[in-house]
């Protein structure tokens, strides 16, 4: 024993106190941890792993590959660029045969289809008499449907032979393959996903400043008034924050409707004449207006709690100082007010990125956001790699303002009423 | 906020102006929600004011949408008002069984996540709680990530078979179910949703907790048991309620999950909105509305009462 642990301090039963101590804190953590634990496990188990579960599914698809073993053999021992011959339809013939067996084609010609529209029904009207076909493979599978011939067919099935693949991002993004697999922009047409995300990005933004906007003046008001009116304005605001959000939205297609009490407003003080009702719902006014109204409370009730911690006696000095109202307005109050923004206006950009009942229901075809397109491929098309793509894109861009949120307010702060 | 003496004419100005847009902004924050009460009365089927409701004429007032929604789906809406009828409403009138299922699913799923939601507060809260930042992420994640992806991943999820079932045809043995389709796997879906909100309220009040409280507790004999029962329950109740209520209203008003994993027989009220307002928007959806608006003020109100009670108990308000 050396002279330093000799006088080392120990607890009453001889061990060391470093120790003891360390052992009592890792005690103190396991108790700690053992709380959260049966939560922690229900959202990991039931909400965060089903969430990747979908979204591994963005960029691993196996139902064609897992239906055509003897393709997906014939294009990984034969390179890209090589002349599709009679091993190749051999390679086919027997897939469809096994898709035939197996009932499969339907399910393997949709993947196909997703890169080349129309050979779902390839797949089913050829798989049909499959299993009688002779060799030469090549002239009897041409003979049924000629389009086989088709390059972009065959380059499809190359890309699909893997399951896991880029594809569905490239179609988030409206990209493509041409006939030599070099990634090209889609058709002017059918560009749609690019347009729809800048859209929603677009909308969310209007959304956050429309709230800040409107949110600024009632909180200003709120936290400069007496303690017993505060209260009752603030349950004027808490009102529509506890209210259903189909309510809402219900009172919003009420009230806009071109029959509805604002056109009949209008109509009435002679701002619009009666043959000349504005539409006001079923486009993009009709998603703006909604969700300014729902997300609203959103910001008011962070700013409101920022500026209630303002002291009014900087204003006040501002003032003795010389400054005009609105200089010490601009240069000693507003700077003061930016966390406040900064949470307000991040939590309201967030949720208005996910939005879906509101724009569902009053958006008609151009107030439509992202999750509608993904609700869409989730529900109608059934393109459900496509649905997760666009819900990687849509994710990731909101959990970069959650990380941003995170840094600024810090998540333990976020409030509620 | 008054004015200063001082003010300019200029500011004086400035000053009413400003309150008249606050003014503004209130009435767009609140009119909509109380304009659907008036015409839910309506007794014409449009959904504006007829000449008739403007000049208070009775004839324009009528229950006819209340009537509609009570008797919609029943076997015989148009027998007498008898124990017969009201039979037939309790069993088959639709309303009346999304309102059971939305009670139901609200109620177990409240309970659910409030319990989970207060323990798991309870140790997030504690000084030595290991990567509490990583793990607060996690469970508020469900209040973060759109509702349309966090469906479609309980889709996937609850359309899994995995559930282990008793399978009584055929001799009992045990089968492979799933949860989608069920009120377990509702529940389930909801409650994860409803979590973020308990953690949050219950953090919230747990963060004015003075701790020597509880060791006081212990000095005076109380076992950790009855210290939490005593001591901290009564002070973190407020809490706990509250955020057990935002949880209820989140199940209450939760359409998308339900759209996704519920079947026929677990139709709520905002699922039956939703039909109602996609299909054929009538005034009937109006009486919906306004009943729901007059929960929301109750719920409003307890939650109001609670947050006081919390304040006075913990010593923070000046009243």
């Amino acid at each position: 024993m050396t002279d330093a642990t000799s006088q080392m301090i120990t607890t009453a039963d001889g061990k060391p106190l470093k120790a003891a101590l360390a052992a009592s804190l890792a005690v103190r953590r396991r108790r700690a941890f053992l709380l959260v634990a049966p939560l922690f496990l229900f959202i990991l188990i039931s909400f965060i792993v089903p969430i990747g579960q979908m979204l591994f599914q963005s960029f691993y698809n196996d139902t064609f590959s897992k239906n055509a073993p003897a393709l997906v053999e014939w294009f990984s021992t034969h390179p890209e660029g090589s002349e599709i011959d009679e091993s190749a339809y051999a390679a086919l013939a027997a897939d469809l045969a096994l898709m035939k067996k197996n009932r499969s084609a339907g399910e393997a010609g949709t993947r196909i289809n997703y890169d080349v529209s129309g050979t779902r029904s390839l797949f089913t009207s050829t798989a049909r008499g499959a299993d009688k076909f002779q060799p030469p493979f090549k002239e009897a599978i041409l003979k049924v449907e000629k389009k086989w011939d088709d390059p972009n067919v065959w380059r499809a099935m190359r890309s699909a032979s893997s399951p896991f693949t880029l594809d569905f991002y490239l179609a988030a993004n409206d990209l493509t393959r041409d006939e030599t697999g070099k990634i090209v922009p889609v058709a002017e047409g059918q560009a749609i996903y690019k347009k729809l995300m800048g859209r929603t990005l677009m909308l969310s933004l209007e959304i956050t400043a429309l709230c800040l906007l409107l949110g600024f003046p009632i909180a200003f008001l709120l936290s400069s008034l007496p303690m017993r009116k505060a209260m009752l304005l603030m349950i004027l605001v808490l009102l529509p924050f506890w209210t259903s959000l189909l309510v809402r939205t219900t009172a919003w297609m009420v009230l806009l409707q071109s029959q509805g009490v604002v056109n009949d407003l209008l109509v009435w003080l002679g701002l619009i004449r009666d043959d000349h009702r504005i539409q006001m719902m079923y486009n993009e006014t009709g998603t703006i207006v909604a969700m300014t109204h729902i997300l609203l409370p959103f910001t008011i009730l962070p700013l409101y709690s920022v500026m209630k911690t303002i002291p009014p006696s900087y204003v006040r000095a501002a003032r003795s100082l010389g400054a005009t109202s609105w200089t010490a307005f601009r240069r000693v109050y507003l700077p003061q007010t930016l966390p406040g923004i900064g949470a307000g206006g991040l939590l309201v950009f967030i949720l208005a990125m996910g939005y879906y009942i509101t724009p569902a229901l009053v958006g008609g075809a151009d107030g439509q956001m992202i999750s509608n397109m993904i609700a869409m491929h989730m529900q109608k098309t059934l393109n459900w790699s496509l649905a997760a793509a666009l819900a990687a894109e849509l994710l990731a861009i909101v959990l970069i303002f959650f990380w941003i949120y995170d840094k600024l307010v810090g998540i333990d702060k976020m409030k509620l009423g | 906020m008054a004015l200063p003496v001082y003010a300019s004419p200029l500011e004086r100005l400035w000053h009413y102006t400003y309150l008249v847009i606050c003014a503004l902004i209130l009435i767009f924050l609140i009119a909509p929600i109380i304009i659907v009460i008036p015409l839910s009365f309506n007794a014409e089927p449009y959904f504006t004011f007829t000449q008739k409701m403007l000049t208070f004429d009775p004839e324009g007032y009528s229950l006819r949408w209340y009537d509609a929604l009570l008797t919609f789906g029943m076997q015989n809406p148009e027998a007498e008002r008898g124990s017969a009828f009201w039979w037939d409403f309790w069993h088959n009138a639709t309303w009346m069984q999304v309102t059971k299922n939305s009670v139901i699913i609200g109620v177990c799923a409240t309970l659910l996540s409030a319990g989970l939601g207060t323990i798991a507060a309870l140790g997030l809260t504690r000084p030595e709680m290991p990567f509490r930042k990583q793990i607060t992420a996690v469970l508020i994640s469900p209040m973060i990530v759109p509702i349309i992806i966090s469906a479609t991943g309980m889709f996937f999820f609850y359309s899994g078979q995995w559930l282990p079932v008793l399978s009584l045809s055929g001799g009992v043995h045990l089968e492979w179910g799933r949860l989608a389709g069920t009120y377990a796997g509702i529940i389930l879906a909801h409650a994860a949703l409803g979590i973020p909100f308990v953690i949050i309220t219950v953090t919230a009040t747990l963060s004015g907790f003075d701790q020597s409280l509880v060791r006081a507790a212990a000095s005076l004999g109380a076992n950790p048991r009855t210290a939490f029962f005593r001591v901290v329950m009564p002070l973190i109740l407020p809490g706990v309620v509250s955020g057990g209520l935002f949880a209820f209203v989140t199940s209450f008003d939760e359409v998308v999950a339900v759209l996704f994993i519920a079947n026929h027989d677990q139709q709520t009220i905002p699922r039956q909105m939703w039909n109602g307002i996609r299909e054929q928007i009538s005034p009937a959806i109006l009486a919906v509305a306004t009943i729901l608006v007059v929960i929301s003020i109750a719920l409003l109100a307890t939650v109001e009462l609670l947050r006081r009670r919390s304040e006075r108990l913990r010593g923070l308000s000046p009243r």
